[in-house]
C-alpha cells in the first residue's frame, strides 16, 4: 500500500537533511521556549518529591509497624518477666489467704473460671452451631437468614458491660443472689454469634457435590446434615468454637454483677463463684503488694491459655481445614 | 446419511452375556433382605421436620436473647426515664450553694449522663486520633510493602494484640502505662503544651482521659488494623497496575489505586473501632480515674458510661441509682449497636459486593 | 429385578425456566436406556426428577406423573423413600471425604440405621465386586479414605455405593465424563453387566457410549423429546430430522 502524500513528504525531507549527530536535538533546542524550560524544570522538582513522598510514606509505614509491634512485645515481656517471678506451685494449689497474710494462690479463681466456661460452652456451643446450621442448610439466602446474622453481628457487638447488668436483671435479681449458674449463661450468650458464623462459614465451604451424595442415597435430611455436612467441617467447627472460647475466657465485665468473684472455694452453680479475669481485676485494683503479685501470675496463666488457643485455631485454619472435602 | 458402526465389545459376544445375564453370586438371605429393610425404614418426615424446627429455633433464639436483653433494660430503666426524661442526656444539676453543675449525686438522687458521655465520647476519640494513622500505617505496610518472610508472623502478631483480654490491658496500664505518664510524659506535656488548656496539672496520678485514651488505641488498634487489610487487599490487582502503568511511584499507588477505592471500607473498619472503643469496660474502669466530672484538661480524671456502672453497680444506694446506671446500660447499648450496624454495612459494601470502581 | 418407569406429561421448572416441556417416555424393566442430546437439553434435569433429586433446588417445580414399578413418585411416596429404590451416580465422583472405602460403600445402610456387621461387610463386599473395585481396595478397606482413590476408582466407588441399598433403578447421569479412556471403557463393561439386576438410565453426550451399552435411547432437545426408540433404529435410521442431524453431528 502507497504512503499518503504527507508521509512521503515528510519521509523525504528527512532523508535529505545531513545526519549530523544531535542535529536533530539542537535543532529541536533551539525550539524550546522560556515556558517549555521552566515546565521541565517543574518535572525535575516534581519527580524529586514524588521520590522523597515515597521514601517518606515507606518510612511512616515502617514507623508506625514499629509502634505497634513494641507495645505488644512490651507487654508481653514485663507480662512474662512480673508473672514469672510470681508463680509458683502454691499458685495453683491454694487459696487466697486473707487480707495481709503472705502467700496463697488462684486455685479456686482457675477452678471457677473452668466451671464458668463449661456452662458457657453448654450453652454457647449447641445453640451457636444450630444457627450456623440453619443459616447453611436450610435458610440460604431468605430473608430470615439475613436477619438471624444481622441480628448475630448486633449480639457480638452488645458491650460485655451491658450484658453482665441484663443477665444480673434477668437472672440474679429473681434467683436472689449471684451464681456460677448466671455467669456461665452471661459466658454462653457471648459464644453463640462467634460460634454461629464460623459453623456458616465451615459449613458453607463443604461442595453441594457431597449433600446431594448423601440426599441420593435416601439418607434423611437430618442424618446427611449431621452425620456427613457437618462431620466434614467439623475441623473448622471445632476451632470457631475454640475461638469463641478463647475469647470469653478472658471476659470480666460480664462476671462482675453475675459470678460476683469468691474468696473461697465453691463448686456449686447456685453460689457465686470466682474466676481467673475477676480476680486479676480485684487483685490489680487492690493496694496489698503480694495481691498485685498474683494478679501478676494470674495475667500470665491466662495469657499463655489463650495464646495457645488462639495460634492452634491458626495453625489448624492455616494448614487447610477441610482436608479432602475439596 | 451414514451409518454409525455399533462396535460390539469383546464380552458381548460371550453368549453367557447375550442377555445381559451376569454371574451374581449367591447372597445370603440377611443381605437379600436390605431391600426390604431399606423400604421399611418409612419415611422420614417427621424427623426432618423436627430437625429442621430444632435448628430454626436456636437460630430465633438469637433473636429472643437481643429482645429479651433490651426489654430488660428499657423496664429496669423506666424509673429514671420517667423521673428525668431526655433531660437525664444533656440537663444538669446546678447545686444551689457552690453553682457549679452536680452531675451524679446518689445522696440526692440526682442524676446526670452528661460527664459519662463526655469521658466516654473523650477517651474514645483520643483512642481513634491515636489509633488510626498507626493501624492504616500498618495496613499498609502489612498489605503493599512487607517483605513475603516478614508478613504472616507479623500479622499474627497484630491479631496477637486482639486476643488480650481487656483487664490484662488494665493491669499493665495500671502498673506500667500510669507511672510512666505520672513520672514522664504529662510533666512534660503540661510544660510544653498547658497553654493550650487540655493538659492541667491539678491531677498528679497519671490517671485519667489521657491514659484511658491510649490504652484504648492499644485495644482497638488490630481491628482497624486487620478490617483495613481486608479492605485493602479486596482491591482489585488491576487498579494497582493501571496506577503503576500510568508511571506511579509506590506511595502513589498505593494512595490512588488502593486507598481510594477502600476508603469507604477504611472508614468502616474505623467506626467498628470506635464502636468496640465506646464498649469498652475494664481497662478504662482501671485507669480514667473514676470521677463523674467534666474537664477540659485530657490530664483529670473522668469518668466513662461504661466504667460507672463497672464500679457502682454492685453497690448502688437507691432504686433510682441503679435505674438510672440501667439508663446508661441501655444507652450504651443502642449506641454501639447503631455504631456497628453502620459499620459493618460500610465493610461489607466494599468486600462483598462491587468495588467502587469499575475494573 | 429392576422395575420400569412411566413417565406422563412430565413437565419441571427451575424458577420461570421451563427446563422440560411434556415428556412422556416408558423406560423398560432390566434394559439400559441411553438418554442423548445437546448441552442443556434437559436430560440431567429429567433424570434428577426420576429420584425426586430435582426438587432439592429451591427454585424447582415439577408436574405430571412419574411411575416407577406401581408407585407414582409424587404422590405416593416422600423423596426419602423413593431416592432408597432408585440409586444415582453423578458426573463427577463424590465419595464422602472422611469416611473410610468400607464406610462410604456402606453409607446408604448405616446411615438409615443398619447395624448387622456381618451382613455389612458381606454387602460392601458383594458391592465393590460388582462395580469391579474389589481387587483393587480389598486390602485397604477401611484405611484408605474414599478421596484417596484415583478419579476412575472413586466413580467406581460411588456406584458400589450406590448399588449396596440394592436399588431397582440406577441412574447414571454422564458417569464417565469426568475420567479417562480406560477407566470410561471399565464402567461401560460394569453397565452391560448390571442391566440384568436393575433398570438403568444413563445420561451421555457421547453417542457411541449409548451405542455401546444401551438398548433404547431417547434424543432430547430443548426439553423435549424427540424421539425414543431401539438404539439400533436410532443410530442407523433415525424417524425424525432432528435426531438425525444431531447424530451426523450437524450440532450439538
Amino acid at each position: 500500500m502507497p504512503l499518503p502524500a504527507c508521509w512521503c513528504g515528510r519521509l523525504r525531507a528527512e532523508s535529505r537533511r545531513p545526519r549530523i549527530k544531535n542535529a536533530g536535538i539542537q535543532e529541536k533546542g533551539l525550539r524550546i521556549s522560556a515556558g517549555e524550560k521552566k515546565l521541565k524544570n517543574e518535572h525535575k522538582i516534581r519527580a524529586k518529591f514524588r521520590a522523597l513522598s515515597d521514601g517518606a510514606a515507606t518510612g511512616l509505614a515502617v514507623l508506625a509497624t514499629i509502634l505497634v509491634v513494641a507495645p505488644l512485645v512490651a507487654i508481653f515481656a514485663y507480662l512474662v518477666y512480673k508473672g514469672a517471678n510470681s508463680l509458683s506451685w502454691a499458685f495453683f494449689t491454694e487459696v487466697p489467704r486473707p487480707v495481709g497474710v503472705v502467700g496463697g494462690g488462684m486455685a479456686n479463681a482457675i477452678l471457677g473460671s473452668s466451671i464458668l466456661l463449661a456452662v458457657g460452652s453448654l450453652i454457647g456451643v449447641p445453640v451457636g452451631i444450630s444457627g450456623g446450621i440453619f443459616l447453611a442448610e436450610f435458610g440460604r439466602g431468605t430473608k430470615l437468614a439475613h436477619a438471624v446474622r444481622f441480628t448475630a453481628d448486633v449480639l457480638n457487638g452488645v458491650p460485655s458491660i451491658v450484658m453482665g447488668i441484663a443477665i444480673y436483671s434477668l437472672i440474679v435479681v429473681p434467683q436472689g443472689h449471684f451464681s456460677a449458674f448466671s455467669g456461665g449463661v452471661a459466658l454462653g450468650i457471648m459464644m453463640i454469634p462467634t460460634v454461629c458464623r464460623t459453623t456458616e462459614e465451615m459449613l458453607l465451604m463443604v461442595p453441594n457435590a457431597v449433600r446431594e451424595a448423601a440426599l441420593a442415597l435416601g439418607v434423611p435430611n437430618w442424618r446427611s446434615v449431621l452425620a456427613i455436612t457437618v462431620k466434614t467441617a467439623s475441623p473448622g467447627i471445632i476451632t470457631g468454637c475454640m475461638l469463641a472460647f478463647a475469647r470469653v475466657a478472658g471476659e470480666t465485665a460480664p462476671l462482675i454483677f453475675t459470678a460476683f468473684g469468691n474468696v473461697g472455694w465453691n463448686t456449686r452453680l447456685d453460689e457465686p463463684i470466682s474466676a481467673l479475669p475477676l480476680q486479676i481485676y480485684v487483685y490489680a485494683l487492690s493496694p496489698y503488694d503480694d495481691w498485685h503479685r498474683l494478679a501478676w501470675a494470674g495475667a500470665l496463666v491466662l495469657i499463655v491459655l489463650i495464646v495457645l488457643a488462639v495460634s492452634l485455631v491458626r495453625y489448624v485454619t492455616s494448614r487447610g481445614v477441610l482436608k479432602g472435602a475439596s | 446419511m451414514q451409518e454409525i458402526r455399533l462396535k460390539k465389545l469383546e464380552f458381548q459376544t460371550d453368549p453367557a452375556f447375550e442377555n445381559g445375564v451376569s454371574n451374581a453370586e449367591a447372597v445370603s438371605p440377611d443381605a437379600a433382605q436390605v431391600r426390604n429393610y431399606l423400604l421399611s425404614r418409612g419415611n422420614s418426615a417427621i424427623s426432618d421436620g423436627g430437625f429442621r424446627w430444632l435448628m430454626v429455633l436456636c437460630a430465633l433464639s438469637i433473636f429472643g436473647i437481643v429482645v429479651l436483653i433490651a426489654t430488660e433494660l428499657m423496664v429496669r430503666s423506666k424509673l429514671a426515664w420517667g423521673q428525668f426524661g431526655l433531660d437525664f442526656f444533656y440537663k444538669a444539676f446546678i447545686d444551689t450553694y457552690s453553682h457549679k453543675p452536680m452531675y451524679w449525686d446518689p445522696v440526692n438522687g440526682h442524676f446526670s449522663a452528661l460527664p459519662f458521655l463526655y469521658g466516654t465520647l473523650v477517651s474514645s476519640f483520643l483512642a481513634l486520633l491515636l489509633a488510626v494513622p498507626l493501624a492504616i500505617g500498618v495496613a499498609v505496610f502489612l498489605t503493599e510493602m512487607c517483605p513475603n518472610v516478614l508478613r504472616a508472623p507479623l500479622a499474627f502478631l497484630t491479631e496477637l494484640l486482639a486476643a488480650i483480654p481487656s483487664v490484662i490491658y488494665g493491669l499493665w496500664a495500671v502498673f506500667v502505662l500510669v507511672p510512666l505518664l505520672r513520672e514522664h510524659l504529662n510533666p512534660w506535656l503540661i510544660k510544653g503544651f498547658g497553654w493550650t488548656g487540655f493538659f492541667g496539672d491539678d491531677n498528679p496520678t497519671g490517671l485519667g482521659f489521657l491514659a484511658a485514651g491510649i490504652i484504648l488505641a492499644i485495644m482497638i488498634l488490630p481491628i482497624i488494623s486487620s478490617l483495613t487489610r481486608e479492605v485493602m487487599t479486596a482491591v482489585p490487582n488491576s487498579q494497582r497496575e493501571a496506577v503503576l502503568a500510568l508511571g506511579a511511584t509506590r506511595w502513589e499507588m498505593i494512595r490512588m489505586g488502593v486507598l481510594r477505592n477502600a476508603r469507604i471500607g477504611i472508614v468502616g473498619a474505623v467506626i467498628l473501632g470506635l464502636g468496640r472503643a465506646l464498649g469498652e469496660t475494664m481497662a478504662v474502669t482501671m485507669v480514667i480515674g473514676n470521677s463523674p466530672e467534666i474537664s477540659r484538661s485530657l490530664l483529670a480524671n473522668g469518668s466513662s458510661m461504661a466504667s460507672v456502672i463497672a464500679n457502682e453497680f454492685a453497690e448502688a444506694s437507691s432504686d433510682l441509682h441503679l435505674s438510672a446506671l440501667m439508663e446508661l446500660g441501655l444507652a450504651l447499648f443502642i449506641v454501639t449497636i447503631i455504631v456497628n450496624a453502620f459499620a459493618r454495612l460500610l465493610v461489607w459494601a466494599v468486600t462483598r459486593g462491587e468495588p467502587a470502581s469499575t475494573h | 429385578m429392576g422395575v420400569g418407569i412411566e413417565v406422563t406429561t412430565l413437565n419441571a421448572w427451575y424458577g420461570s425456566n421451563h427446563a422440560l416441556q411434556d415428556i412422556n417416555l416408558n423406560i423398560p424393566a432390566n434394559h439400559a436406556t441411553a438418554l442423548i442430546g445437546p448441552s442443556g437439553c434437559g436430560k440431567s434435569t429429567f433424570v434428577r426428577c426420576l429420584n425426586r433429586m430435582h426438587e432439592t433446588n429451591p427454585v424447582a417445580r415439577v408436574t405430571g406423573t412419574v411411575r416407577i414399578g406401581d408407585l407414582d413418585i409424587y404422590k405416593d411416596c416422600n423423596p426419602v423413600e423413593i431416592r432408597r429404590r432408585v440409586g444415582m451416580v453423578f458426573q463427577r465422583p463424590n465419595p464422602f471425604p472422611t469416611m473410610s472405602i468400607y464406610d462410604n460403600v456402606a453409607a446408604g445402610l448405616k446411615l438409615n440405621g443398619y447395624s448387622n456387621r456381618r451382613v455389612l461387610d458381606e454387602i460392601v463386599e458383594r458391592s465393590l465386586k460388582n462395580s469391579a473395585l474389589w481387587d483393587e481396595v480389598k486390602d485397604d478397606l477401611k484405611k484408605k479414605s474414599g478421596a484417596s482413590l484415583s478419579g476412575g476408582q472413586q466413580q467406581r466407588l460411588c456406584i458400589a455405593r450406590a448399588l449396596a441399598v440394592d436399588p431397582e433403578v440406577l441412574l447414571m447421569d454422564e458417569p464417565a465424563s469426568a475420567l479417562d479412556p480406560v477407566s470410561t471403557a471399565k464402567i461401560e463393561d460394569l453397565i452391560f453387566q448390571l442391566k440384568a439386576q436393575y433398570t438403568i438410565v444413563i445420561v451421555t453426550h457421547n453417542m457411541q457410549q449409548a451405542a455401546r451399552v444401551a438398548g433404547k435411547t431417547g434424543f432430547f432437545l430443548n426439553g423435549r423429546m424427540v424421539e425414543f426408540d431401539a438404539t439400533d433404529k436410532i443410530f442407523t435410521n433415525p424417524s425424525d430430522k432432528r435426531t438425525e442431524d444431531y447424530i451426523t453431528g450437524r450440532f450439538g
